[in-house]
């Protein structure tokens, strides 16, 4: 695994040599963080990477992970959407199953630690330990929280509130709590799989294995198939830009088996894409990071025309790549890209088809989109400031108050 | 912006040079790209940009020339627009962390040697948050070169660089320049 010399070529010497000072000035600090799973998710893609880099630095980091039954985990899903808007109804006997849980996790969890940092809502009950252990809780939301379902927010506030901090990713996924909240957004990695340089036969390679020529200029969108990132509505915009600019495009997504939804969009997704040589389906396993990574880098345009999003940190991977990327105007998009600047937003389909046309027509314009949006990703959404806005979090709790800390 | 702490003004007013460098030269402050670009003020957007920050000693004497300005277009204003649902001003605060990098210098030339090693946050800190934020009145630089080396001209000539019309690295570039400009007169210009 990459240690922090590697991304000196990447961020800059002095990047890494900051976070060899922050380190420092928090050696053989004892960090536990806890999430739901080891395998699967950004949460447990995140942790894979910041532990060791942690570690790194002298921060004596560590990972754990929660258990549960079936009907917890059952329930703590029910939450997580509830809290993105979904209605939902929670009883006395939820709070039983969550409590139990609660209860079986600090039986068997460590959380010696100077901070436990605790990941969403499903270990947020192990709260309860601090005032035995007496250390710093901070709470980690990577979610959207300023819209939930009545009764999904109250379910975890009284839970949250007793923390000393709370993490959002963008003032607009947060709310309004009596403890002092902070804001990180999330990141990619720069050298995992999914975002790190691949040789030109690689990306033949793939696009070999999924039946696309490279001899036009390929439009791609990557996400599961599911209604909010519209994929019918990208195909609808490929079909009217292509009658101006010929072009292919590729809708890659994650296998649907265990979402009966997204099962039936990949069948519409399918459906409309119907004996169109020009525009590819393709279902991917969820660990096909190699080949995403080829198909975003083989890409002329990408696209992600969500509905609905949350950070949408996919499009910060194709940025990464120095791709011109035509995003839809919701969610964390806007904080990736500026219109015009460092990519396109668009809100409908007409407008997004009037785009492709444009950058394929002035591939100098989307050139200079492509080199901005890397420049920003560059700058705030690699995993190495990450990794310094988490040790700045660690250092607030021991400084709060003050606007200028001198360490 | 009458009640946010000084520390939320100075947010707003420096962050941008940070994190969205490519777009520098401007917009130099998130007031200025919010009434323009989502209020679509223009004009009021381009005198809220136009603010020259260096002209002020202090973050509360900012604060209240940009409140001025917003006082003069509310004044003479009917029709103001709301911003879109989502897009919103959320006002926020930003805390410095200042450590020291363990570089340090004692003449010209390992100054130009630790303009080029440092992170670009650390020229940030000494530039702006010295001047404005700690309300030392000068750049670090500036006073450093002047008190400690007696380099009157170099030290004016950093003060005369507007920072605020350049991105990071652009900066840095620029300082070293100044430098290496000097050391070259001085005949001492050894790499």
């Amino acid at each position: 695994m990459a240690g922090l010399e590697e991304y000196k070529p990447i961020v800059g010497a002095g990047v890494v040599e900051e976070l060899r000072i922050l380190g420092n000035r928090l050696r053989n600090r004892r960090v536990v963080n806890v999430n739901s799973t080891r395998v699967g998710g950004g949460v447990a893609e995140i942790l894979n990477r910041l532990v060791p880099l942690l570690q790194e630095v002298g921060i004596d980091a560590r990972w754990e992970v929660i258990r549960g039954t079936q009907e917890f985990f059952d329930l703590t899903k029910r939450m997580h959407n509830a809290l993105h808007g979904k209605p939902d109804t929670f009883t006395a006997q939820d709070r039983e199953i969550y409590n139990t849980a609660t209860e079986d996790n600090l039986a068997s969890l460590d959380l010696g630690a100077d901070i436990v940092f605790i990941h969403d809502p499903q270990p947020a009950g192990l709260i309860r330990a601090r005032r035995e252990l007496g250390n710093k809780w901070i709470w980690r939301c990577h979610i959207d929280v300023s819209a939930p379902a009545p009764g999904a927010w109250e379910f975890i506030a009284p839970l949250v509130e007793k923390y000393d901090l709370a993490v959002f990713s963008a003032p607009q996924f947060s709310r309004e709590l009596p403890i002092p909240e902070v804001l990180i957004a999330p990141s990619i990695d720069p050298l995992s799989d999914k975002n790190r340089e691949l040789r030109e036969s690689e990306i033949e390679q793939v696009l070999q294995r999924i039946g696309v020529r490279s001899d036009k200029p390929i439009v791609t969108q990557v996400s599961r198939f599911d209604r909010f990132k519209d994929p019918l509505g990208v195909i609808d915009a490929f079909k009217l830009a292509r009658e101006r600019v010929d072009c292919q495009l590729i809708l890659v997504g994650g296998s649907a088996t265990d979402d009966p939804e997204g099962a039936q969009v990949l069948k519409e997704v399918r459906e409309r894409a119907a004996d169109d040589a020009d525009i590819h389906v393709v279902d991917l396993p969820p660990t096909s990071n190699v080949e995403i990574n080829a198909i975003q880098r083989a890409s002329t345009v990408v696209i992600q025309k969500s509905l609905k999003e949350g950070f949408g940190l996919t499009v910060s991977e194709a940025l990464w790549k120095g791709k011109p990327v035509i995003a839809g105007a919701v969610g964390g998009i806007p904080l990736q890209i500026t219109h015009k600047y460092s990519g396109i937003l668009t809100h409908t389909v007409e407008g997004t088809a009037f785009w492709i046309k444009m950058l394929l027509s002035a591939p100098e314009f989307a050139a200079r989109l492509g080199e901005n949006g890397r420049e920003h990703v560059r700058n705030n959404f690699l995993l190495t400031r990450h990794m310094r806005d988490y040790m700045l979090a660690f250092l607030l709790l021991e400084t709060q108050g003050e606007s200028v800390v001198e360490l | 912006m009458r009640t946010v702490p000084g520390a939320v003004i100075y947010h707003h007013t420096h962050h941008f040079l940070v994190q969205h460098q490519y777009l520098s030269p401007e917009p130099p402050n998130d007031f200025a790209y919010w009434v323009s670009n989502i209020l679509l003020e223009e004009r009021l957007g381009e005198e809220l940009a136009a603010v020259d920050v260096l002209r002020f000693q202090t973050v509360r004497d900012l604060r209240n020339a940009l409140i001025q300005v917003i006082q003069g277009f509310l004044d003479s204003s009917s029709n103001l627009r709301t911003a879109p649902p989502g897009e919103e001003f959320h006002f926020m605060q930003s805390v410095s962390y200042v450590i020291p990098t363990g570089i340090r210098v004692a003449n010209l030339a390992e100054f130009r040697d630790g303009l080029e090693r440092v992170s670009l946050s650390s020229i940030a800190y000494h530039m702006f948050d010295a001047r404005l934020r700690l309300e030392r009145g000068d750049n670090d630089f500036s006073r450093w070169l002047e008190h400690s080396l007696g380099e009157q001209r170099l030290a004016d000539a950093f003060r005369k660089v507007d920072p605020y019309t350049f991105t990071q690295e652009g900066l840095r570039r620029r300082l070293i320049s100044l430098v290496s400009q000097r050391l070259k007169e001085d005949g001492s210009g050894r790499a």
